[in-house]
C-alpha cells in the first residue's frame, strides 16, 4: 500500500500511520493472519483491535485497512456504525449507566444526570485527571436489578442518584 | 418440581419458579434443572434424541413436523417457521446457511440469553435439525459481543458436541455434515432484521436491503439462508420429539405454543416466565408478576420494546397472540414486557422510545432516519413544556407517515409507542401542553421541589443525599432548596421521612 513508499521519501506527512509496529499491532496482525479467509471478517477483526488497544484511533482503523487490504473510509464506516466501537479512549474505571427500559422507568436518567453532575463531564466524555468516563447502555439483561450502573467489571443495582457520591469515593 | 439452580451465571437470568401453576416450560424446559456446562446432563434429559429422530427420516418430514406444529418465529414477527424452512429446501444451491439470531438488542428483555446460558446444547440441536431439514452444512450464531458468559457457553456446547460426534462431518454415521461458527455484534439494534443480521455478519455496516429476494432465496454470502430466532430453535428439538400435534395442542388459533417472557419494570415479581399463548395479560401481571410494588396502581405495560405499544389497564383481559397484540397496537416483540405504574408519564416514555430509535436508526431510508429525529424533536418539545395542539396533530401526521413508507422493521414499528400512548393517554398529552403540568410528575421541566417549612424538622437527611449539594439549612432549622442549581433529581423527595419536600 501507499504507506510503503512513503516510509522512503523522509517528510511524507504519511509516516505516523506507517509505525506500526510494537507487540500490539503484532499481536492484531497474527489474529488477521490466523484467519481462514479475510473475507467478511472486518468485524471480527475490529473486534480484536479494540480488545488489544482499548480503543480504535484512526492510526489503528489505517493498520486494520492495510491489513485487511480495504479502504479506510470502508473500515471507518464499520467503526462509526456499531456502538460498541469506540474512537475515543475511556478512562480508567469506566462507567456505563444502563438506559434500558426497566432500568428507565426505575428512574436511571435521574442516577445519569447526578453522575455527570458530580464529575462534571457528558456522556461519552473522560474526566480531566482519565479516571472516569461515562458511557450509556442498553440493557445488560439484569433487569430485575434496575436501576443499574456498571463500572468497570462491578454491577451496582438499584442505585439511586443520592448514592453517585457514595459509590464513586469507591474509586 | 426440582428446586432452581442459582449456579448458572447470575441469577438475574434465570427463570422464574412457577407458584401460580400458570407457567409452562418448553423453550426453557431444562434451564436451570441441568448443567449448562455438561453434554451428560443435556443427553440425560433426552438431549440430542430429536436430532438422531430426524436424521432417520428424509429431510422433508422435519420440514412438514415444524410447519404442521404451528410454530412461528419468536424474534418478533411471528413468521410461520417451518413455511421459512420449506422455501430454503426447496431453493437449490451448492451451500446454504442456518443462522442463529441471538444479538438480542430489545432493551428489557433477556430470554435468548437464559436460554444461551442455561440450556445452550438445544441451539446447537435444533440448528443441526434445521441444517438437515434445509440442506445447510454450515451454521452461524450472530451473538452480542456483550453476552460473555452465553458465548464461552456455547462454544463449550460446540467443542463437546464434536468430541460426541453430534455435530461436525459425518453426525452419528448418517453422512450428513454441520458445522457452526460464531459471529459477534457490535451493538446495533437494526441487525435483528435479518438482512440487515447477515450483512453485519459479513463484516458490513448493518444496513437492511429491500425484500424480496428473501434470505430463504439469498442471503449469507447470497446463498439460501434461514434466520432464526434463539427461542425458536429452544423449542424445536421438544417439537420433534413430542410431535407437531402436542405442540399445536397448546395455545391459540393462529398461535401455537408458548412464549417466554421478561418481566420487568414496576412489577413485585421480576424475572424470565414462559406461560402459554392464549393466557391473559392480567394472568401476567397480576397472578405471575404479584402486581405493582408499594400498592400503586397499574398503568401499563409495553410489549414489543421499542417497536411494541402500550396496553393498559383495559386491555388486561386480552389473550396474548401475535394477532390479537397487533389489533391492540402493540406487537409481540422478542418478549420485553415492562410495567409502568402510576408514577410513570407516557409521554416521557414514548420519547424514551424514540430516543432510543433516533440513536439505531441506521441511516438508509429517509422516513426513519430524519422521521425519528423530527417524532423525537416533538416529544421533546412537548415535555419541555414548551409544545402546542398544533405538535401533537403533527405528530400524529408523521407517525401514520413513517409507519407506511419505512425501508424495514424498525422504521415502519418505530411510531408504535407514539401512536398507542396517543390513543390511551390523550389526556396526558394535552395536559403537557394545555395546563403545562405533568400529571405523573415526572418531566423535570415541568416541576419544581421546595421544602415545607412547617413540615422540615432540620435533620439534614436532604442535604447528605443531595447530589449537587444544592440544599441548605442550619441543623434542626428548616432547610431550602436552591430552584437555580437543583437538577430535579427527587433524590430528597424520595428520602424525607417527613414528607417535607414537595414536588409540583
Amino acid at each position: 500500500m501507499q504507506s510503503s513508499s512513503c516510509q522512503a521519501a523522509a517528510g511524507c506527512s504519511l509516516p505516523k500511520y506507517a509505525a506500526k509496529t510494537g507487540p500490539l499491532y503484532q499481536e492484531v496482525r497474527d489474529f488477521i493472519n490466523a484467519l481462514d479467509t479475510k473475507e467478511g471478517h472486518l468485524v471480527t477483526v475490529l473486534h480484536k483491535a479494540q480488545s488489544t488497544f482499548g480503543y480504535l484511533p484512526v492510526e489503528v482503523q489505517q493498520f486494520v485497512a492495510d491489513e485487511m487490504g480495504l479502504p479506510l473510509a470502508q473500515v471507518y464506516g464499520v467503526v462509526s456504525f456499531y456502538t460498541f466501537f469506540t474512537m475515543v479512549p475511556k478512562g480508567k474505571f469506566p462507567i456505563s449507566v444502563c438506559m434500558g427500559t426497566a432500568c428507565f422507568v426505575k428512574g436511571a436518567s435521574r442516577v445519569l444526570e447526578a453522575m455527570k453532575e458530580q464529575l462534571q463531564i457528558g456522556v461519552g466524555e473522560v474526566t480531566a485527571d482519565g479516571k472516569f468516563s461515562i458511557d450509556t447502555l442498553r440493557c445488560v439483561g439484569g433487569c430485575a436489578l434496575a436501576p443499574i450502573v456498571m463500572i468497570g467489571d462491578r454491577v451496582f443495582s438499584n442505585v439511586t442518584p443520592g448514592q453517585v457520591k457514595k459509590i464513586l469515593a469507591e474509586f | 418440581m426440582q428446586s432452581i439452580r442459582t449456579d448458572q451465571g447470575d441469577q438475574t437470568s434465570r427463570v422464574m419458579p412457577d407458584a401460580t401453576h400458570k407457567q409452562l416450560r418448553i423453550a426453557t424446559r431444562n434451564c436451570g434443572f441441568i448443567d449448562p456446562e455438561s453434554i451428560d446432563d443435556y443427553i440425560g434429559v433426552r438431549g440430542y434424541q430429536a436430532l438422531a429422530t430426524a436424521l432417520q427420516a428424509p429431510p422433508a418430514e422435519t420440514v412438514a413436523i415444524v410447519k404442521e406444529s404451528g410454530l412461528r418465529g419468536r424474534g418478533g414477527g411471528g413468521f410461520p417457521t417451518g413455511l421459512k424452512w420449506e422455501i430454503a429446501s426447496k431453493n437449490k444451491a451448492d451451500q446454504k446457511y442456518m443462522v442463529c439470531n441471538a444479538d438480542e438488542g430489545d432493551p428489557g428483555a433477556f430470554m435468548d440469553r437464559a436460554v444461551l446460558e442455561g440450556d445452550p446444547h438445544s441451539i446447537v440441536e435444533a440448528m443441526a435439525i434445521g441444517g438437515y431439514a434445509i440442506g445447510a452444512s454450515k451454521g452461524a450464531v450472530y451473538i452480542r459481543a456483550e453476552y460473555p458468559l452465553a458465548i464461552k457457553r456455547l462454544k463449550k456446547a460446540m467443542d463437546d458436541a464434536k468430541a460426541y460426534g453430534l455435530l461436525g462431518e459425518n453426525i452419528l454415521g448418517s453422512g450428513f455434515d454441520f458445522d457452526i461458527e460464531i459471529k459477534y455484534g457490535a451493538g446495533a439494534f437494526v441487525c435483528g432484521e435479518e438482512t440487515a443480521l447477515i450483512r453485519s455478519m459479513e463484516g458490513q455496516r448493518g444496513e437492511p436491503k429491500t425484500k424480496p429476494p428473501f434470505p430463504a432465496q439469498s442471503g449469507y454470502w447470497a446463498k439460501p439462508t434461514i434466520v432464526n430466532n434463539v427461542e425458536t430453535y429452544a423449542n424445536i428439538p421438544a417439537i420433534i420429539l413430542n410431535g407437531a400435534d402436542w405442540f399445536s395442542s397448546i395455545g391459540t388459533e393462529k398461535s401455537k405454543g408458548t412464549k417466554v417472557f421478561a418481566l420487568a419494570g414496576k412489577i413485585r415479581n421480576t424475572g424470565l416466565i414462559e406461560v402459554p399463548m392464549g393466557i391473559t395479560l392480567g394472568e401476567v401481571i397480576n397472578e405471575i408478576g404479584a402486581g405493582c410494588p408499594g400498592d400503586k396502581k397499574f398503568k401499563a405495560v409495553q410489549t414489543g420494546g421499542p417497536s411494541g405499544g402500550a396496553l393498559t389497564s383495559k386491555d388486561l383481559d386480552v389473550a396474548i397472540d401475535y394477532d390479537n397484540l397487533i389489533a391492540k397496537g402493540s406487537m409481540m416483540g422478542s418478549g420485553g414486557m415492562v410495567v409502568m405504574d402510576e408514577d410513570d408519564c407516557m409521554v416521557s416514555i414514548a420519547k424514551f422510545f424514540l430516543d432510543f430509535t433516533m440513536d439505531e436508526t441506521c441511516g438508509k431510508c429517509t422516513p426513519c432516519r430524519i422521521g425519528s429525529k423530527r417524532l423525537y424533536e416533538i416529544l421533546a418539545k412537548i415535555t419541555s413544556g414548551d409544545g402546542s395542539m398544533e405538535d401533537i396533530d403533527k405528530l400524529k401526521g408523521l407517525a401514520s407517515v413513517i409507519k407506511d413508507t419505512a425501508l424495514c422493521g424498525l422504521g415502519q414499528t418505530m411510531p408504535n409507542p407514539i401512536l398507542s400512548t396517543l390513543e390511551n393517554y390523550w389526556d396526558e398529552y394535552v395536559a403537557h401542553v394545555q395546563d403545562k403540568k405533568c400529571p405523573a410528575g415526572v418531566c423535570s421541566a415541568l416541576l419544581t421541589y421546595s421544602i415545607d417549612p412547617k413540615k422540615c424538622t432540620g435533620c439534614g437527611l436532604c442535604a447528605i443525599v443531595c447530589p449537587v449539594s444544592c440544599i441548605a439549612g442550619a441543623k434542626k432549622e428548616a432547610h431550602s432548596i436552591d430552584a437555580s442549581r437543583c437538577i430535579k433529581c427527587g433524590s430528597c423527595y424520595e428520602k424525607c421521612k417527613f414528607d417535607a419536600v414537595l414536588k409540583s
